[in-house]
């Protein structure tokens, strides 16, 4: 099977989200045909999206601007898979408290910018999660936190108390960047291992 | 899972950590302010992050005199007004300049030429700091010392404050074409070559390898229309700083938003023509073939 995986690139680690997701598929004896999105238009022809981490009031700005945000919110209406990252997950929140950034309302959590600090505050270290065995490596780059998360929302990791990962049927949205490691696990985890295994 | 959380395995101001905030602003817009003013439209307008100066280059030229870090009153102010990334410029070899930045919560600083170098044999000794560092560089050799010293992104120098491209363009064309040329060559080759060019051997190895800098690569110096912003992503850089050209451009509002939609649309002329439609006149800037040597930023700290 190849997959079409769309990252959307209008700003942010779209290189890092583009290799993660081959080394993914590959794991699973599967291509990955990865496309870049810049302008509308490309999403409907994706079986899967990845958000990445950037700055959320650019990229924001942009997918509104370019006509992508309405095809993102289609995408995930037809039941298509998401991963969303850092700046991904501020954009399909529900409430980022911060009029700087038109969120998507694809998953019922709210979120707070930069919670942790500024760049001298972000950090790495291991971090469980639900349905990995071993601790993933994670990287936190001025990150949000996750601060409420609707009924329907799983969590699959915490950060002292506080979600930094989170899934809502195909949307998993994350406060750190898997894609900044070698380590494909979690792509693994939010595309082939469940959804698109089931299909 | 929160008890599986080990606090004491965090780390801070890893190479993985620096390096990673610099991917962040990949593809994107870097803005020069001055002060919170212009901070608060570069966040308006797109910039990823904007970065603090006491003058923007057009302006240190035409004053003269010794170009220093910004008052840590305006960084001050400029980080409480913007919710995006805030830069601070230090001079070339002032460990202490630094260290101030990096105590206001500045989130990279910039080790610049545009300020007067405060050291003329030695560049900070970036891998000290947590904040990560952006430097210029001239050419691939350059690049590699400043990497080898700690730097988390590369940006080119151009010629800071003319609003003329071509150095910018030169200095990158230097970079691309010497990856290209070590990709061809054979493990001893690639050594000669460090040796000939002051370049850590590791590192010109991880270059070949990789066919790009291991770190990120923004334009800079020089860029002042979306079109030159178009043209330097056309010429492989990740993401463009932007100094005088946006509040020396007759509407900056105007010129800073075409400018990011720019770098979005680098590759196609149809939208670059409507992007670049109606936003005012740029900067009128100073052609860099007329500049006299001793004028020239980008010799400083090689």
């Amino acid at each position: 099977m190849t997959v079409r995986a769309g990252v959307v690139a209008v700003q942010g680690d779209v290189s890092e989200h583009a290799a993660a997701i081959r080394r993914a598929a590959d794991a699973h004896g599967e291509d990955a045909e990865v496309v870049e999105i810049r302008q509308s238009g490309t999403v409907p022809e994706c079986d899967v999206l990845l958000l990445p981490g950037g700055e959320s009031t650019t990229i924001s700005r942009l997918v509104h601007r370019e006509g992508i945000a309405e095809e993102i919110t289609a995408h995930a209406e037809a039941g298509k898979p998401i991963l969303a990252t850092c700046a991904g997950l501020i954009l399909v929140s529900t409430d980022a408290n911060d009029d700087r950034v038109d969120t998507l309302d694809l998953l019922d959590v709210t979120v707070e910018r930069n919670a942790f600090g500024r760049q001298r505050d972000s950090f790495e270290a291991p971090l469980s999660v639900t349905g990995l065995d071993e601790p993933f490596p994670a990287v936190f780059i001025r990150a949000p936190v996750i601060d409420s998360v609707g009924d329907d929302v799983e969590v699959l990791a915490e950060w002292e108390d506080d979600p930094v990962a989170v899934r809502q049927g195909p949307v998993v949205g994350l406060s750190f960047h898997p894609e900044l490691t070698d380590d494909s696990r979690i792509h693994d985890l939010a595309f082939f291992e469940t959804v698109l295994a089931g299909a | 899972m929160s008890d599986a959380t080990d606090l004491e395995e965090l780390e801070r101001g890893t190479e993985l950590v620096k390096r990673g905030f610099a991917k962040m602003q990949k593809g994107g817009v870097i803005m020069d302010v001055v002060n919170k003013e212009q901070a608060r439209i570069a966040e308006d307008v797109g910039a990823v992050a904007v970065m603090a100066l006491e003058a923007v280059p057009a302006d240190i030229r035409k004053r003269g005199g010794v170009a220093r870090m910004p008052d840590p009153v305006d960084v001050q102010e400029i980080i409480e007004e913007v919710s995006i990334p805030v830069m601070g410029k230090a001079r070339i070899g002032h460990t202490a300049e630094a260290q101030i930045l990096q105590a206001l919560g500045v989130d990279m600083i910039d080790e610049s030429e545009v300020l007067t170098p405060a050291d003329d044999r030695y560049h900070i000794d970036k891998r000290e700091f947590t904040a990560p560092f952006v430097c210029g560089a001239r050419n691939l050799g350059e690049a590699l010392r400043r990497i080898d010293e700690g730097a988390a992104m590369i940006r080119t120098k151009g010629e800071a404050g003319t609003g003329d491209v071509n150095q910018a363009v030169h200095h990158q064309r230097n970079i691309k074409s010497a990856i290209r040329k070590l990709e061809g060559m054979t493990h001893e080759e690639r050594e000669r070559w460090a040796r000939e060019h002051e370049a850590p051997a590791d590192l010109v190895h991880d270059a070949a390898d990789r066919g790009r800098l291991p770190v990120v690569n923004f334009a800079a110096g020089g860029i002042a229309t979306p079109a030159d912003a178009s043209l330097m992503m056309q010429h492989g850089c990740d993401g463009i700083f932007v100094g005088s050209g946006i509040f020396g451009a007759e509407n900056p509002r105007e010129m800073g938003r075409a400018i990011v939609e720019a770098v979005n649309n680098w590759d196609d002329p149809e939208r670059l023509a409507e992007i670049a439609s109606d936003i005012g006149e740029g900067m009128k800037g100073d052609a860099n073939v007329d500049l006299p040597e001793e004028e020239k930023l980008q010799d400083r700290g090689v």
